[in-house]
């Protein structure tokens, strides 16, 4: 292990750190969402490149957990903010203009639908 | 620098907790246990780097997956009945 293994490591893990401090304090749930997929994802892929860089014999290991996460990880992301927008009772703080909300509306008020 | 590395997740893992019990809604908790899953992730890269070994890296894979399909039927069940 040399230090520029420790250098990244330590780099993301204060990214994710940063993500966690966001998912704690930030106060409607797309802003938590906001901290946790984009500030995670650098800090891992730090991370990632970090044990790549170190573990000789787990690199295959290590770069498929990370595609899959990287693939996964706003494809969940998706999911979970459309859940919310639809469901009742949750607050996302809507800022600016609802486009999805227009959408919506208008699919469900035009004829033939 | 390693051990450093490691306090830091522990902190990370620790803010994804408290939002998990806090709440207040269902869809925070699904987020925050999203979040840890990628804190784990890292976690035993990490572990794998302190040890100069690939023996638990097959972890990260199966709490990915896990991860993912967890948070995508929570997902499913927020958006029919409500969070």
């Amino acid at each position: 292990m040399d230090a520029l293994t420790g250098i990244l490591a330590v780099l993301g893990a204060l990214l994710v750190v940063l993500a966690g401090v966001g998912v704690l304090r930030f106060r409607d749930l797309y802003s938590r969402m906001h901290a946790a997929t984009k500030a995670t994802t650098l800090g891992f892929a730090l991370v990632a490149l970090a044990a790549a860089l170190a573990v000789d014999a787990g690199r295959g290991k290590i770069l498929l957990a990370t595609v899959f996460i990287f693939v996964t990880g706003p494809a969940s992301a998706h999911f979970i903010g459309r859940a919310a927008y639809r469901a009742e009772g949750i607050d996302v703080r809507l800022d600016g203009p609802d486009d999805l909300g227009d959408l919506l509306d208008g699919a469900a008020g035009s004829p033939g639908e | 620098m390693i051990a450093l590395a490691l306090v830091l997740l522990l902190v990370a893992g620790a803010c994804y907790l408290v939002r998990l019990v806090v709440g207040p809604s269902l869809a925070d908790r699904i987020v925050a246990l999203d979040g840890l899953v990628v804190v784990i992730v890292a976690a035993v890269f990490v572990d794998a780097v302190r040890d100069d070994s690939p023996r638990f890296l097959d972890i990260t894979l199966v709490v990915a997956m896990v991860g993912f399909t967890g948070a995508t039927a929570a997902a499913r069940f927020v958006e029919r009945r409500g969070g």
